[in-house]
């Protein structure tokens, strides 16, 4: 039980491990490289047939051996993935004692697919109906379906992971949509700060890539059609820009108290210093005109880290190449920063390489606003031909840029009015 | 807790549902065993939607699961004094509990039927859910818009958390609340779940994994392995600093005492000595009277017994308890059944007392019919994993 030491607020928390999977590759440093050197890891979808839909790309992630692919699975591996490499780093496999954190994981409603629903119906009703009318009732549990429910099931995931990486307490399975990877840390250094344990693994991962959920974003008309050639679709921040590209990925972050990293040895690989939420109440799919509950996301996280908007020279926007996103992101970038947004403030999007890793994206980002700090580079935002005079930005157009910002912004927005914004930094004060 | 929301199986207020709870007839009724067949469903009854979801607009974007949620968590601003009060709301923090929402039956069985038949099955569907899916049905079905839902009608705007994954997703969501209201990590919490019970996807697959009651209810605490007989609820609940409380002139209903979770690895005997690490932390705040015990007991088999073995325990052990598993009352509702019966335990303790034995042909409930109520216990272990227990106590008691 949490006993008041205080509610912790600017405490700086330490990352002490790291790891991402996405389209890009495998780890943290094959990703680096890669998005240092503005690859894109947008391709033509082959997962599925993709005869007539408007959208035929996605960063999907098809490199993992998996003995059965479907979107729990590969949300699974995704998450597994990534807490290894963040565990192993922050020196966490090796230790005996048990991880003394709570696990908190960005995770996507999964559902079946259509092809395990095709599956089952043959396996509930023996015959081509639906398994989702009653008439099928009479149908037995057996062995064979103990995996679809499984599936079915939110809190496996979770549940498997925290036996495995031995976190402490009841582990925590999130949405808060294309926010929820940020919220995971969050979450994270808000239980640290507040005393209920010295560390927290904080997850996102997203591997629910398949024709429905591409159909239904697409009925939104969320995505990029521009599919060919695939990996100049998402633009962020440029003129033409017209959607998102649906990706995959995993990402995790090891979050300790200072002191324990220090204790222990561990190398501190940069802080997060502040955090900022808001909920949007205007609409279910765009933000309020007014742009304030953005506005407030980042003013909370700046406010937290107690620092001025003027101490922050770069951001990892949310930047998802909608039409809609970047103009809101814009404005309330120049809300905040004001004539700092115009000079000294080097705003990029991840997403324009990666495209939108979703659940996982706020977790994806927050690893690569960290290795900013580390590698003192600031990737590009690639694919920036046409710049949207509307918005006036530094984007770090085209090519990554040496700089050595002491605090990097990381920006998530979700459907739903969920906004997150997390301050890191290199230094604890 | 300043403020209350149910909407269940047996009513919302405490006048609609107390009168209910140990009275066969009123129980029975509740159950529907025509829809679902074999499987008995606990649905909610009517319920003047229009009075917390005005909007028909905003009726439409939802399915039954976000329109339990948006109603219950209206009930339970208005209790508190909060709702449209825009300064309060600014700074009121949600965190909820949601599965995904309802999908396209209709759809669905189309597709699924047809699906063989096709020349090319990949073409057929990217065809059939190109132009037969309505858009905003995602918005319906996204277990975050469950409180985007809830931002929009009510202007809830501090910030919005939704925790995924059964009933330890409830129960987190209250620990969590109260973790942050202690640490002084906010002020003013709006927590709460909604469940539609009335699934044939949810009924099948937990069917498939061997837990769904395809018998009619009996006896709660005697059921086999598939004995989980589900209910439909929408549960919120207003958590309030004390101070924030009293500055603003609010009435609590009841003092959250302590709300712990945990995650057993479900061999024998785990979850009853994760269980018993729980009550002894909370044990010596419980004065030595019967403790009244609301239980969220699954009714599945296994797991059923090992809580009854658990309590029994206790209560034989020098404090008596007046246990009812509210189950048999009001089905299982999964991510809201912890938060429903928290509020079910508050008005246990706005009316003192506890009401009839739910399964009386149990001992585990039979052992105490009345009791003088001023603290209950909320239990609730998830039927595949996930252990909660919470304390709630009366003001002045």
């Amino acid at each position: 039980m949490a006993m008041g030491k205080g509610n912790g607020a600017g405490k700086p928390i330490a990352v002490t491990g790291i790891g991402v999977i996405t389209p890009l590759g495998q780890g943290v440093e094959e990703n680096w490289k890669k998005l240092v050197a503005g690859t894109s890891g947008i391709h033509a979808i082959t997962r599925f047939p993709t005869e007539g839909l408007r959208t035929t790309i996605a960063g999907s992630v098809d490199f993992l051996p998996l003995d059965h692919m479907s979107p729990p699975a590969l949300s699974h591996a995704l998450a597994d993935t990534a807490a290894e490499e963040a565990m192993g780093q922050a020196g966490w496999l090796e230790e005996e004692d048990e991880f003394p954190g709570e696990l908190f994981i960005a995770a996507p409603p999964l559902e079946h697919d259509w092809e395990t629903r095709h599956h089952l119906c043959h396996t509930l009703a023996a015959g081509p109906t639906s398994p989702y009318t009653m008439e099928d009732a009479t149908f037995r549990p057996n062995e064979d379906l103990t995996p679809a429910h499984r599936d079915f099931t939110f809190g496996h995931l979770a549940a498997v992971l925290a036996r495995k990486y031995r976190t402490q307490g009841s582990p925590i399975t999130l949405t808060t949509a294309c926010a929820s990877g940020a919220s995971a840390i969050q979450l994270g250094v808000e239980a640290i700060r507040r005393g209920s344990h010295p560390a927290a693994l904080a997850i996102g991962t997203d591997g629910s890539i398949q024709e429905e959920a591409l159909i239904r974003f697409s009925l939104l008309s969320a995505l990029s059609t521009k599919n060919d050639p695939p990996q100049s679709a998402s633009k962020p921040f440029s003129k033409n820009r017209d959607g998102f590209v649906m990706a995959e990925g995993g990402a995790a972050l090891v979050l300790e108290d200072p002191d324990l990293a220090k204790a222990r040895g561990a190398k501190i690989l940069a802080y997060v210093r502040g955090c900022g939420e808001a909920a949007d109440t205007f609409h279910r799919t765009r933000s309020n005109p007014d742009g304030k509950a953005i506005v407030r996301s980042m003013q909370g996280a700046i406010d937290d880290a107690g620092i001025a908007p003027e101490d922050v020279t770069y951001i990892n926007a949310h930047g998802t190449s909608t039409p809609e996103n970047d103009k809101m992101e814009y404005q309330g970038i120049q809300n905040v920063f004001g004539a700092h947004a115009e000079k000294g403030l080097a705003v990029s999007s991840n997403k324009s390489m990666i495209g939108h890793t979703l659940t996982a994206a706020g977790a994806v980002e927050a690893s690569f606003s960290v290795m900013t700090l580390v590698d003192e580079t600031l990737p590009p935002t690639i694919n920036y031909e046409v710049p949207d005079p509307n918005l006036p930005l530094d984007v770090v157009p085209n090519e990554a840029r040496k700089a050595s910002p002491d605090f990097a912004l990381s920006n998530s927005f979700g459907f739903g009015g969920q906004n997150v914004s997390l301050v890191f930094a290199r230094e604890a004060s | 807790m300043t403020g209350t929301g149910l909407l269940s199986p047996l009513g919302e207020t405490v006048d609609d549902w107390w009168p209910k709870m140990g009275d066969p007839a009123a129980m029975a009724a509740a159950i529907d065993t025509q829809s679902y067949t074999p499987f008995p469903v606990y649905p909610v009854g009517e319920y003047d939607i229009d009075s917390q979801i005005p909007r028909p607009g905003d009726q439409r974007t939802m399915g039954p699961l976000m329109h339990y949620g948006c109603y219950a968590a209206g009930l339970a601003l208005e209790a508190a004094g909060v709702k449209d009060n825009e300064e309060l709301l600014l700074n009121t923090h949600m965190v909820v509990a949601s599965g995904g929402g309802e999908r396209d039956w209709e759809l669905d069985h189309n597709i699924l039927e047809n699906l063989d038949k096709a020349e090319d099955r990949g073409v057929y569907l990217n065809e059939q859910l190109s132009n037969e899916l309505r858009p905003t049905l995602f918005l319906a079905q996204l277990p975050n818009l469950f409180a985007g839902n809830i931002s929009i009608v009510h202007k809830v705007a501090g910030s919005s958390r939704t925790f995924m994954g059964e009933e330890a997703a409830g129960v987190d969501s209250m620990r969590i609340a109260y973790e942050k209201i202690l640490a002084g990590q906010g002020d003013l919490f709006l927590v709460g779940a909604a469940f539609n019970a009335a699934r044939p996807d949810i009924i099948h697959m937990v069917h498939a994994g061997g837990y769904a009651l395809n018998q009619p209810v009996g006896n709660l605490w005697d059921r086999p392995k598939d004995g989980v007989a589900f209910g439909s609820a929408g549960a919120f609940l207003v958590l309030e600093a004390r101070e924030h409380a009293e500055a603003r002139g609010a009435k609590p209903v009841a003092k959250l005492s302590g709300v712990l979770s945990g995650l057993s690895d479900r061999s024998e005997g785990a979850a009853a000595k994760l269980a018993g690490g729980q009550w002894a932390a909370l044990s010596d705040q419980i004065h030595d009277r019967p403790l009244a015990v609301i239980s969220g007991a699954c009714g599945s088999g296994p797991i059923t017994h090992e809580e009854e073995a658990f309590l029994t325990g206790i209560a034989e052990s020098g404090q008596d308890l007046a246990v009812r598993g509210t189950g048999r009352a009001i089905g299982h509702s999964l991510e809201s059944s912890f938060l429903a019966n928290a509020v079910i335990a508050i008005g246990c303790l706005e009316r003192r007392a506890i009401f009839p034995p739910l399964s009386p042909e149990a001992p585990i409930e039979a052992r105490v019919e009345t009791a003088e109520v001023d603290q209950v216990l909320v239990t609730g272990w998830g039927y595949l994993q996930g252990e909660g227990m919470a304390l709630l106590e009366a003001l002045d008691g």
